[in-house]
């Protein structure tokens, strides 16, 4: 059984801890691409940055949806829920996190908790693979965190994200947060971020 | 009998899990007290548990670790918690504010700026502002949810009713990104000021009270106050009787009962480094009336 | 890495030291053992057990040697022990009506099935200083009771006389406030584990608060029981309980004042308290304590400290207590020399004005 299994993290502690870091320092500096060191080759098609995360941040108390991509791979789900522990979910709205493989055909953000005015803290955090942190759609961004502004490239992206970030930041304190994932770097744009420009 | 065997950084893997999960959030929401499942950690509540649960979430073997309390390095608690990393994390630690990667703080901020990079973990007794004045968890949080923080300005008004100024020294409220008011923890407000625009990541622990919550860098943090009485930094007017210093926060020793007393920096090692290059003793100095810096 | 420090770190050293040989004692005196403590200072390992939310005679034992007879002490090493251990998931409900019987008895009725059975107790001692000169007798051993013993809520039961005991389910797992932060409103499960974790002494005054009008909820002990059940775990690979050991529980169950409406028939309601070993003066609080905080639920008025849920559920837990009361310990002097600072402001600015008060006064008259 275990050979059908793609590696995890060597030593899952300082794995974890590295990663975390990393995840940490791209949440509170918006826009700023941070690269994840640890690696992990997981079933296609979670990347090895989106797979990097999970096993940072899931466990049995953290129901995970999957897109449509990643639900259709059964050897995903597998190797989620014996890795990390963490439920599978069906349901959007019962997600803390979700793992968007084919970020372009997002469901709407509003699909997923946004959390409530007394708890803003119980939305959910969406993982968007991204092939690239350094071509694509140009982002520029303000907020806490940020020093003037800070610009980010990524693709692929939802086509309506500046619309969706608009919206998004509306909702503040509610709404969701968003980690972009590259194979070996993540960014994040939390729900704090004001959109300036778009190009 | 289970022989006690203890995780890198004492917390198990899953505790971390959670502890980390909350302080994506607290960074999400700057200000907003993210509740979570605080741990018994092997020190008491009250003594820093929360900090360091923070602490222990975040640290690893690159890390360069400074801990301290009333802005030392040597008090007895401070060494506590420093040995308690050294010992479960085996991580270097360090007195000096500019090398450190991980500063943990009960009651002071570094007199030396802090730095990109580096994180700063406050010990948070009441992570509340509003508790004192509304002690019920669920009505405070509604005024949290709806930013209705009028209990906190006539409270503050009271005191300049009262004493012709705001009474209050120290946990002095800020308000975050023009949304969440929180508290600084019981630092001197003296130190309010750095908390805005800080190069640094903030965060807070409150372990008995189980919330976590941050300031992201470079936010916008502003200590309440009102048109007619501005907010005031405030530290004693006098130079530190070691390294001469007239900008640091002072402590205060009384040396005799005739009123002899000496001022000293309250940051330690802020004053050593002074010290180190060349600035020399100013001797006793009298004790003056206080008056605002 | 070692860092030279001043003073601080040597002090604690020797402050350490010290504590070692206090706690040693007088050297020319037998150690005591942890089996001692063990068989011998029972209600206090029990005690330790149930607010250390660990059930380890050994352990408890040890953690009461360690903080030299100090219990909240040893309540805290125990639970900062138990912080670091894995969890490996949730046992079956524990069937008290099952339970092995060491006591049992009802204040509410005469004789009932299973009979009421004394037991170990300190009831109908005389509370006389004794020096034991020779062993105690051993006890009259006899056949274990094969009869059934239902619990006196459940004969109640049959015919409706007391509200229904709240059945759950695998889809609604129990409450855990060690792995979810605590928010309010809490659900009864949540209350009952924060209850059975809290302060001995604090449950003791509030149940004790109720009988004497502040929240009063007309209780009656409809059973205490103390004895042996059996632990299971459901293992999901298994597909089938496996039995985990038995452990020792004492459980109360108060029968209240009754309850009614327009649409139900008055009953009898429950208070419940149930803790690991026999600490029966614990289990009986916990249940008066958890009545009480039912009031939201069944529509009394809330005026009485123990019907208050945020302010029982704040305050219960002696290891939080302990640690913030002590804190004040520490050293605080940065934020007494700023508030030394405001004082020393306000009275300047107050001095002058009691002058100018004079002086007005005088010219006046």
């Amino acid at each position: 059984m275990t050979t059908a299994l793609a590696l995890a993290f060597v030593d899952p502690g300082l794995s974890a801890q590295s990663s975390f870091r990393s995840i940490m320092d791209a949440m509170a500096r918006p826009g700023t691409v941070v690269s994840l060191s640890e690696q992990v080759a997981p079933p296609h098609p979670l990347s090895r940055g989106g797979a990097a995360v999970a096993l940072t941040l899931f466990d049995q108390d953290t129901p995970v949806w999957l897109d449509t991509a990643l639900a259709a791979a059964s050897d995903v789900a597998f190797w989620l829920r014996f890795h990390t522990g963490a439920p599978i979910v069906t349901d959007p709205r019962q997600a803390a996190f979700a793992i968007l493989s084919d970020p372009e055909r997002a469901p709407p953000f509003e699909a997923f908790a946004l959390g409530t005015l007394e708890y803003p803290d119980r939305s959910a955090t969406l993982i968007l693979q991204v092939d690239s942190l350094e071509r694509g759609l140009s982002l520029s961004v303000t907020g806490p965190g940020v020093k003037d502004r800070s610009t980010l490239r990524a693709m692929p992206l939802p086509p309506d994200l500046p619309q969706r970030l608009v919206t998004n930041r509306a909702l503040f304190p509610r709404g969701v947060d968003l980690l972009l994932v590259a194979n070996t770097a993540v960014a994040a744009l939390p729900r704090s971020i004001t959109l300036i420009e778009e190009s | 009998m289970n022989a006690p065997a203890y995780n890198f950084a004492y917390l198990d893997e899953q505790s971390k899990r959670m502890i980390r999960r909350a302080i994506l959030k607290a960074i999400a929401v700057p200000g907003y007290q993210v509740p979570f499942a605080s741990r018994e950690m092997p020190m008491p509540y009250g003594w820093g548990t929360g900090g360091v649960q923070v602490t222990a979430a975040i640290l690893g073997p690159h890390d360069s670790l400074k801990v301290i309390d009333q802005g030392s390095d040597d008090t007895t608690n401070a060494v506590s918690i420093r040995k308690f990393f050294a010992k479960t994390a085996g991580v270097q630690t360090t007195t000096s504010t500019l090398k450190a990667t991980v500063i943990q703080t009960r009651h002071r901020i570094p007199e030396t700026p802090l730095r990109e990079g580096q994180v700063l973990v406050f010990q948070v007794p009441i992570p509340e502002p509003l508790r004192f004045l509304e002690p019920r968890e669920t009505e405070t949080r509604r005024m949290h949810a709806l930013a209705d923080y009028g209990l906190m300005h006539v409270k503050l008004y009271e005191d300049i009713a009262q004493h012709g100024r705001i009474a209050t020294t120290y946990a002095y409220p800020v308000k975050v990104e023009e949304r969440y008011v929180m508290d600084p923890s019981p630092t001197p407000k003296f130190d309010n000021p750095k908390m805005h625009d800080c190069p640094a990541l903030q965060l807070f622990g409150a372990g008995r009270e189980k919330r976590i919550y941050a300031i992201p860098p470079y936010s916008n943090v502003v200590s309440l106050d009102f048109e007619d009485h501005p907010f005031e930094r405030y530290r004693h007017d006098g130079k530190c009787a070691l390294c001469g210093a007239v900008d640091s926060f002072l402590d205060e020793l009384i040396m005799d009962d005739h009123g002899r007393r000496m001022f000293m920096c309250s940051d330690t090692e802020y004053c050593e480094t002074r010290r180190a290059l060349g600035n020399g003793a100013q001797g006793f100095s009298k004790a003056t009336e206080a008056a605002p810096a | 890495m070692y860092v030279a420090v001043k003073g601080g770190e040597r002090a604690i050293e020797n402050a350490h030291r010290l504590l070692a040989h206090e706690r040693r004692g007088d050297r020319n005196v037998p150690e005591v053992s942890l089996r001692q403590i063990s068989e011998q200072l029972t209600l206090a390992v029990d005690r330790v057990m149930t607010e250390g939310s660990i059930y380890d005679r050994e352990l408890a034992a040890l953690a009461i040697k360690q903080a030299r007879g100090d219990l909240i002490e040893a309540i805290f090493l125990l639970r900062a022990f138990r912080a670091t251990l894995p969890r490996f998931g949730s046992t079956e409900p524990v069937d008290t009506g099952e339970m092995q019987i060491r006591r049992r008895i009802s204040a509410t009725f005469k004789d009932l099935p299973g009979g009421q059975v004394l037991g170990p107790t300190f009831d109908y001692t005389h509370r006389l200083l004794e020096t034991w000169a020779d062993e105690p007798d051993e006890p009259a051993s006899g056949q274990a009771q094969s009869e059934p013993t239902p619990r006196v809520t459940d004969l109640l039961g049959v015919d409706d006389l007391i509200e229904p005991s709240p059945q759950s389910g695998p889809e609604t797992p129990a409450g855990d406030l060690t792995r979810e932060p605590l928010a309010f409103p809490a659900a009864r499960d949540v209350r009952l584990q924060n209850l059975a974790r809290g302060d001995e002494g604090f449950l003791l005054a509030l149940g004790y608060s109720t009988q004497r009008g502040y929240g009063r909820t007309h209780p009656f002990a409809g059973e205490i029981r103390l004895g042996e059940v059996e632990l299971e775990f459901f293992a999901e690979e298994a597909d089938f309980a496996l039995p985990l050991g038995r452990i020792t529980v004492t459980e109360c169950q108060m029968v209240n004042q009754f309850q009614g409406s327009g649409t139900t028939a008055p009953h009898f309601t429950r208070g419940y308290g149930l803790v690991f070993g026999h600490c029966e003066r614990k289990a009986m609080s916990m249940a008066l304590v958890d009545r009480a905080l039912r009031a939201h639920e069944l529509d009394e008025e809330i005026k009485a400290p123990a019907q208050d849920e945020e302010f029982v559920m704040s305050h219960s837990d002696n290891v939080q207590a302990t640690g913030f009361v002590e804190h004040l310990k520490l050293p605080h002097y940065v934020d007494f020399q700023a508030e030394l600072g405001l004082l020393r402001r306000l009275r300047a600015e107050f001095e002058p004005e009691q002058t100018d008060d004079a002086a007005t006064q005088e010219a006046a008259e």
